[in-house]
């Protein structure tokens, strides 16, 4: 008995860490742009001398 | 120039357009403009020519150049605080929007800008709203220089008076809290509630009131928070004194859970936290699901949107820009090239050619003279001009408009939807149940009163009716927006669903602003020529030297032109092959002065010589004709212009007989022509494009504006629809029809559902457990019924055609 009470306080925290990851992804703006972040990781940051020698 | 042949021509490596030039040369590309030429220079220097890689020519053409000291008024504290999100001694934080934002290499070198300017720290861009947030050092760089900085690579800012209030963020956060609360209650809920409904052995009773105990607690978040908005929306209804949907709903999850935790304390149930916690759970879904709304596009826009946040006044001390709410009667203000006339004003110096395509749809600009008043709201083509400030800008003859009666609507005459009606009879009707049943079991058994009369309330609930309404509009807003109608609510598919009389603009909104029909009348012209012509017209951004560019479409206009003179309500005129060259107006050809013709004519000569002359018709949008033969069978129609009545006859033989048409209309006409008509009980569709329209567009029951792209700004409707789609009219009407089909389906299904549920229960054939599966199954499956018969609604109305 004692294993599924243990068990049940596992469950409900470990689902509420999840309910708090959403509250936080929402408030923090991830859901804003979606369009954006996507494409900002294709980006490679060359240094300013390396022009022009693509293709 | 010589060496170019015909057809082969050049397409600029920063905006894709054709070159008319190939002298525009750097390195190995070849631009169209300087304009382009230095933007791409600019950004080679600093190293960013991964922006041409990743796309093709995502670029924005240059060849009309920004005016130097247009953004001198961002060196107004005053103005520029209100572009200014935060601000210290080390940082400055700007935001701008930005409308040519259009592609993935945009994104890339809107936030490479500190590589070009190391005064910038960073820079962000909002892909969906098309804004940057520019952090500078205000020790090194000012707001006005950032603006000017984005202008110069092709990203020139747009501020409008609208930048002056306050913003608000445009994604709707309220629902999607309680949204994640209800889920996460609700599936743990869902979860402690399975052992109970299994049946517990007597040595695990211990657990049965852990569980219960559980549920308890999950349960109040979702009633205390995640319910809230029905709370809310029901109580304001009441208070203005009417029943919507929301009220019966709230009483329904409050009565529950009275019930619930009567049960749960005295031990004689588990309650029905499950259910409730469930219901809330897919009724926020189909709330968020309705709401969507469309972020790139506003609908609320007035004239301050369109509207520049500052004007050149002329004092006598020099020019300084002044923010536009402080303009004043006799007051000088100048007005650039490209530039929006705020106020109303008499035309002190210089030319006026202005552009009313805003206003009325109309692209080709008109003449003013000195002297004349000119109304807010155009644009000025050519070079600066001064205008005496006769009424002030919330006064002038357009943006009076706003202030009208039609634009104070309050809360309580809003429209009310079908569903909220229906609710009302349920809800009289379950109350006259619930009160009889409970007078019923008071005279024969008080104690089961209570039980009853909750279990009544509870069972009734209208939420299968809210569900199907909320899932059914937000898919079919979906399918329309899809087909590029984006509908500003869902209240505006059932009004759709209603009309009986449909009105059209007609400038700009069932002709078409880009394309004219064009003939051409005089001595026959040789190929030479025509090139020299074109050659000669692709110089100017007058809109009908480019509809004759057009016209000749299969010629190149790559002919070097020499001392090109563009003479500014005229024509144009330059050497052409050795050849002097001129297009332009009558008097300016021919140098005689012609009676009044209600089409357009440009005149041509070669060596001072007339030629003859192109006639430019509007052209009316694909399918017209069919569009009004499909709409006028089961619709009253009219058609107002603001025009002259001189295409009377050629569109009497495009709409069906009946139909009413009214030339010279202003804004304030078709207003009242909407208002006549709902007097008489008329619900009316407006489709209308410029600001002329926006008062009738607000007072129809609903507005369509109509747009050539979506990104372009349309005045304050309804909804919004791409004008390729207009042809599709007499579709997304009957798609409006079926969506209130289909709830009503929808709803008739589930109450069919739950008087056969009630049946079994009563006899006690069903066991808790099944019941339990059986209640999210149900609702489940209701969602299924609405998406699939709205899908296919949708797909039938759009294949056939």
């Amino acid at each position: 008995m004692s294993a599924i009470i243990i068990l049940l306080v596992v469950s409900i925290s470990v689902a509420s860490l999840f309910l708090f990851a959403f509250l936080w992804s929402v408030k923090s703006g991830q859901y804003d742009d979606e369009l954006s972040p996507p494409l900002r990781m294709l980006f490679d940051d060359k240094p300013k001398e390396s022009t022009s020698t693509k293709q | 120039m010589a060496s170019v042949t015909a057809g082969s021509t050049t397409t600029c490596a920063h905006c894709g357009e054709s070159c008319t030039t190939n002298d525009l040369m750097w390195t190995d590309k070849h631009f169209c403009c300087d304009g382009c030429k230095m933007v791409y220079q600019l950004l080679q220097k600093n190293g960013l020519c991964e922006y041409y890689s990743l796309n093709n020519n995502p670029g924005i053409n240059q060849r009309k150049q920004v005016r130097s000291g247009k953004f001198a008024f961002l060196d107004d504290a005053e103005i520029s605080d209100k572009l200014i999100q935060f601000k210290d001694s080390s940082q400055v934080h700007v935001n701008f929007y930005l409308p040519q934002m259009h592609c993935s290499s945009c994104l890339y070198l809107l936030e490479h800008l500190h590589q070009m300017e190391p005064a910038i720290i960073q820079s962000k861009v909002n892909f969906v709203s098309k804004e940057v947030v520019i952090v500078f050092d205000p020790s090194q760089f000012s707001i006005r220089k950032t603006a000017e900085l984005l202008t110069a690579i092709g990203y020139e800012p747009y501020i409008s008076l609208n930048d002056l209030k306050e913003r608000k963020s445009k994604f709707n956060k309220a629902l999607i809290y309680p949204l994640g609360v209800a889920g996460f209650c609700f599936a743990n809920i869902m979860l402690l509630s399975f052992p109970e409904y299994l049946g517990l052995e007597d040595a695990e009773k211990q657990l049965q009131g852990i569980f219960r105990l559980i549920n308890v607690l999950l349960s109040l978040p979702v009633v205390f928070f995640s319910a809230t908005p029905f709370y809310k929306s029901g109580w304001k209804a009441l208070r203005h004194g009417y029943l919507n949907i929301d009220a019966p709903i709230a009483l329904a999850t409050i009565v529950t859970f009275i019930r619930s935790m009567y049960e749960v304390t005295t031990g004689t149930g588990s309650g029905y936290f499950d259910s409730m916690t469930g219901i809330v759970f897919f009724m926020l879904i189909g709330r968020v699901l309705q709401d969507k709304t469309y972020e790139q596009l506003s609908f609320e826009r007035d004239y301050t949107s369109y509207f520049p946040i500052a004007v050149t006044v002329l004092t006598e001390e020099g020019e300084k820009p002044t923010s536009l709410p402080n303009i004043k009667n006799g007051d000088t203000i100048k007005i650039h090239n490209e530039e929006l006339i705020p106020a109303d004003g008499i035309l002190t110096r210089g030319k006026a050619l202005i552009d009313y395509s805003f206003v009325t749809g109309e692209s080709v600009p008109v003449l003013k003279e000195m002297g004349e008043i000119i109304y807010a709201g155009g644009k000025q083509t050519g070079g600066a001009i001064e205008l005496l400030v006769i009424k002030e800008v919330t006064q002038s003859y357009l943006t009076k408009l706003w202030s009208g009666d039609q634009f104070k609507e309050t809360e309580t005459s809003k429209r009310h939807s079908f569903v909220d009606a229906l609710s009302r009879y349920f809800t009289v009707g379950l109350f006259s149940l619930a009160i009889g049943a409970g007078i019923y079991w008071w005279l024969n058994d008080p104690t089961r009163m209570w039980h009853v009369i909750s279990s009544i309330l509870i069972v009734a609930c209208p939420c299968a009716l809210l569900l199907s309404n909320t899932f059914t509009n937000g898919n079919i807003l979906r399918i329309m927006g899809r087909k590029k109608m984006y509908m500003r609510n869902a209240m505006a598919i059932e009004q759709l669903s209603e009309i009986t009389h449909i009105v059209f603009d007609k400038t700009g909104t069932i002709t078409n602003p880009k394309e004219q029909e064009i003939h051409y009348t005089g001595k026959e012209l040789s190929h030479n020529q025509i090139k020299q012509l074109i050659s000669l017209a692709a110089q100017s951004s007058h809109p009908l030297s480019k509809s004759i560019v057009r016209y000749f479409g299969q010629y190149s206009p790559n002919m070097s032109v020499t001392g090109y003179q563009e003479l500014p309500g005229k024509g144009i005129e330059g050497f052409v092959d050795n050849e002097l060259v001129a297009l332009g107006s009558k008097s300016y050809i021919t140098g005689q002065n012609d009676k009044y013709d209600p089409s357009t004519q440009v005149w041509i000569a070669f060596e001072n010589t007339a030629f003859g002359y192109f006639t430019i018709q509007n052209k009316y949008r694909e399918g017209l004709p069919q569009l009004m033969q499909d709409l006028g069978r089961n619709y009253k129609i009219s058609i107002l212009s603001g025009d002259h009545s001189g295409e009377k006859n050629r569109l009497e033989k495009m709409i069906p007989k009946g139909s009413h048409l009214l030339f010279e209309q202003s804004p304030q006409d078709k207003l009242s022509y909407i208002q006549s008509l709902q007097s008489k009980g008329e619900k009316v569709m407006m489709i209308g494009d410029g600001l002329n329209d926006a008062g009738a567009l607000k007072k129809s029951d609903i507005g369509i504006a109509l747009t050539d792209d979506s990104n372009n700004f349309t005045p304050a409707s309804d909804a919004i629809l791409e004008a390729s789609q207009l042809k599709a009219l007499p579709q997304f009407i009957k798609l409006s029809i079926a969506n209130k089909r289909i709830v009503w389906t929808a709803f008739i299904v589930s109450i069919i559902y739950n008087s056969i549920g009630l049946t079994i229960a009563a006899k006690g054939l069903l066991s808790p457990m099944v019941a339990a599966i059986l209640m999210p199954a149900s609702t489940i499956s209701i969602l299924l019924i609405t998406f699939g018969l709205s899908n296919v609604a949708g797909k039938r109305l759009f294949t056939n055609h």
